[in-house]
């Protein structure tokens, strides 16, 4: 277990890399806590797998360092680091039976073999395989070799940390609900350093307690699920956080008023500092109360997702999706009202603070 | 249930059946023939029944070659396949040098059999050869032509350099086609060089070491053109294989329905040998359950 310390990592796939946009780590400077459970979360191509084995040491930084506690492991092989990590594909030892598989990275480091034998006992109990345990992996499902996957991350029980690339991926929806509660768990249990590598919103929001965003080679907001969904940094966490994602409207600015197209909506203050070509007023489709007062609108699309409904709607020639409950009536001249306490202001992107706000 | 039964269908076969009929069928039924019937010329044959395969099976000549070639196969099969798997293994994964490499690795299967025999023959030879010449003047007893042990020599290294390129190219074929992960996985769980190789990389080697060892084993057990050219099956009889004896036999000798029982036998020897390799190594993962 151990403190894992970025140090203004960047890295290019490129021999010569120019610009930034030659880069897939742009610059990562982070302190992934001992004990911590992280989620890295973004959309495919952000670079959160780069950065994942830059951990492991399967990749060299271009630039910067890797710490882990106090002791310099950029130039470190992965053997050396003591660290675990799970694919996002199962990778399976074909001709090795399931507890051969779980004990191998026991087995290499030469641990004896009691120890062995007690720590796959337990692994096979977790992931509900003992019964397969003598069985060679071969003819297994891809549900059963993931499973194996994970176990063998979870072998060793001194890692500094275990890094999860995806690792549900190939899993059934039932199973993965589980499987992630055990992952929990076990973090509960045995305090390793966690970091989960998903672009599944639900998956990084359940597993981890700080969630890490990235977006095109760089952090974008590191907070708790809650302070995402509520203080979005950027846009884009905005967007990709939240089902349907937050909606963003273009403004301009007046004081402590919001222009939109011949509408105004009152800020809860005046912002700090406002500088940037394009400011957009966002607010999640949860705190837009649809009713007979506010801004008028018309309604495009209503989509039933059950216990509640999502209503698409034109405001001022812009998109905006608002959620009733399932009985919320839409009125024949539906207006809406933006929760004040909810409204965040963007310039070119990122948040900027309102006066007296929070 | 009802069917429909169509038996026009068998009309589509038939140009197949009749192609293989005269090109595979009928000129083994003439082998068949000879082997069960004897002649002393005018065309009139005499049936012999099984005669002429007792013959063969209580002759001590024919035990000899079929000793010869077994040692042959199990030698050449012993060199090439883990050499082919070392050079595979070192062989470069990206780059310029890949396509080299493969090219470099291509040419001695694209040369013609008789003329590898005359490479060798003229490579060997303690007047000109590079090889005989140079081992001469470095004062080795070196001779092909009359010592046994330097001809079998000579033959299997001309093999080894023949073929042994084939095992490359199929054992790396394997391994390229192992995906990334597995070779990250096993760094993850700090496996040593042995065991990527032995849990890793010989599982999925598993297939194409299959076939790599079939044709080699057949190939090698039915060789022909290059003893012939490079010893003509001498020094005596040391390399004389069961196919340079067939051709002595049918040939040579004009002994039809001996060369006809012993091709017979021959036949069935590679068929069972595939065989047994071939169950092996199919069953060889399942039966370890």
């Amino acid at each position: 277990m151990a403190r894992l310390r970025l140090k203004d990592i960047r890295h290019s796939y490129m021999p010569n890399p120019a610009t930034d946009a030659d880069y897939a780590l742009k610059r990562v400077d982070h302190v992934f806590e001992d004990g911590g459970a992280y989620a890295l979360l973004g959309p495919s191509g952000c670079g959160k797998t780069t950065l994942l084995n830059i951990l492991s040491g399967l990749l060299r930084p271009s630039e910067g360092e890797v710490h882990f506690d106090t002791l310099d492991v950029t130039g470190l092989p992965t053997e050396a680091r003591n660290i675990a990590q799970v694919f996002q594909f199962p990778v399976v030892y074909d001709t090795m039976t399931v507890y051969d598989n779980l004990a191998f990275p026991l087995r290499n480091r030469r641990v004896p073999e009691d120890v062995v034998d007690r720590r796959v006992r337990e692994i096979l109990a977790m992931i509900g395989l003992e019964e397969r345990a003598k069985r060679r992996a071969q003819g297994l499902t891809a549900d059963d070799k993931q499973k194996i996957s994970l176990g063998r991350g979870l072998a060793r029980p001194d890692v500094s940390a275990i890094l999860f690339d995806e690792p549900l991926t190939v899993i059934d929806p039932h199973l993965k609900w589980a499987l992630r509660t055990q992952l929990k768990d076990l973090h509960r249990r045995f305090g390793h350093t966690m970091i989960y590598v998903t672009h599944d919103q639900t998956e990084a929001l359940t597993f981890a307690d700080t969630v890490v965003v990235m977006y095109e080679g760089e952090i974008v907001q590191i907070g708790t699920p809650e302070e995402l969904f509520e203080r979005p940094r950027h846009t884009f966490v905005g967007y990709f956080i939240g089902s349907p994602g937050m909606n963003l409207l273009p403004a301009r600015i007046d004081g402590n008023t919001a222009q939109l197209g011949g509408q105004s909506v009152a800020l809860p203050g005046a912002p700090r500092r406002l500088s940037g070509e394009r400011i957009e007023l966002g607010i999640r489709p949860e705190f837009v109360r649809l009713g007979r007062e506010g801004m008028p609108v018309s309604v495009s699309k209503v989509e039933d997702i059950g216990r509640r409904k999502i209503i698409h709607a034109n405001l001022e020639g812009e998109a905006i999706a608002a959620i009733v409950e399932e009985d919320g009536e839409i009125p024949a001249e539906p207006r809406v009202i933006f929760d004040p306490a909810h409204l965040n202001l963007y310039a070119d992107s990122w948040r900027v603070e309102l006066e007296g706000g929070r | 249930m009802n069917r429909t039964w169509n038996n026009k269908a068998w009309f589509m076969v038939l140009p197949v059946l009749a192609l293989v009929a005269f090109s595979a069928v009928i000129p083994l039924m003439t082998v068949v023939n000879y082997s069960v019937q004897d002649t002393f010329g005018n065309n009139v044959f005499f049936w012999v029944g099984t005669e002429w395969f007792e013959e063969v099976l209580h002759s001590d000549r024919f035990w000899a070659a079929m000793g010869r070639n077994l040692a042959f196969s199990a030698i050449i099969l012993a060199i090439e396949v883990p050499l082919g798997i070392f050079i595979a293994l070192n062989m470069p994964r990206k780059g310029w040098g890949v396509p080299v490499c493969l090219v470099l690795m291509a040419l001695p299967l694209l040369i013609p059999f008789n003329v590898v025999g005359t490479i060798w023959q003229v490579f060997g030879r303690i007047d000109i050869g590079l090889l005989g010449r140079g081992l001469y003047i470095l004062g080795v007893d070196y001779n092909y032509v009359r010592d046994p042990v330097d001809a079998w020599v000579t033959i299997i290294l001309m093999d080894v350099w023949h073929w042994t390129s084939l095992v490359v190219l199929l054992s790396y074929a394997g391994l390229v086609s192992i995906p990334d992960a597995y070779y990250q996985a096993a760094r993850i769980d700090g496996a040593s060089r042995w065991a990527v190789f032995r849990y890793i990389q010989l599982p999925k080697m598993n297939r194409v070491l299959l076939i790599a060892i079939l044709l080699r084993f057949m190939d090698s057990f039915m060789i022909y053109t290059e003893p012939f050219v490079v010893t003509g099956g001498g020094p005596g009889n040391t390399t004389t294989f069961l196919s340079i004896d067939l051709v002595k036999l049918a040939i040579g000798e004009f002994n039809l329905g001996e060369a006809a029982a012993m091709s017979i036998i021959y036949f069935l020897v590679i068929l069972a040998m595939s065989w047994v390799f071939y169950t092996v190594m199919t069953n060889y993962g399942t039966e370890k359950r």
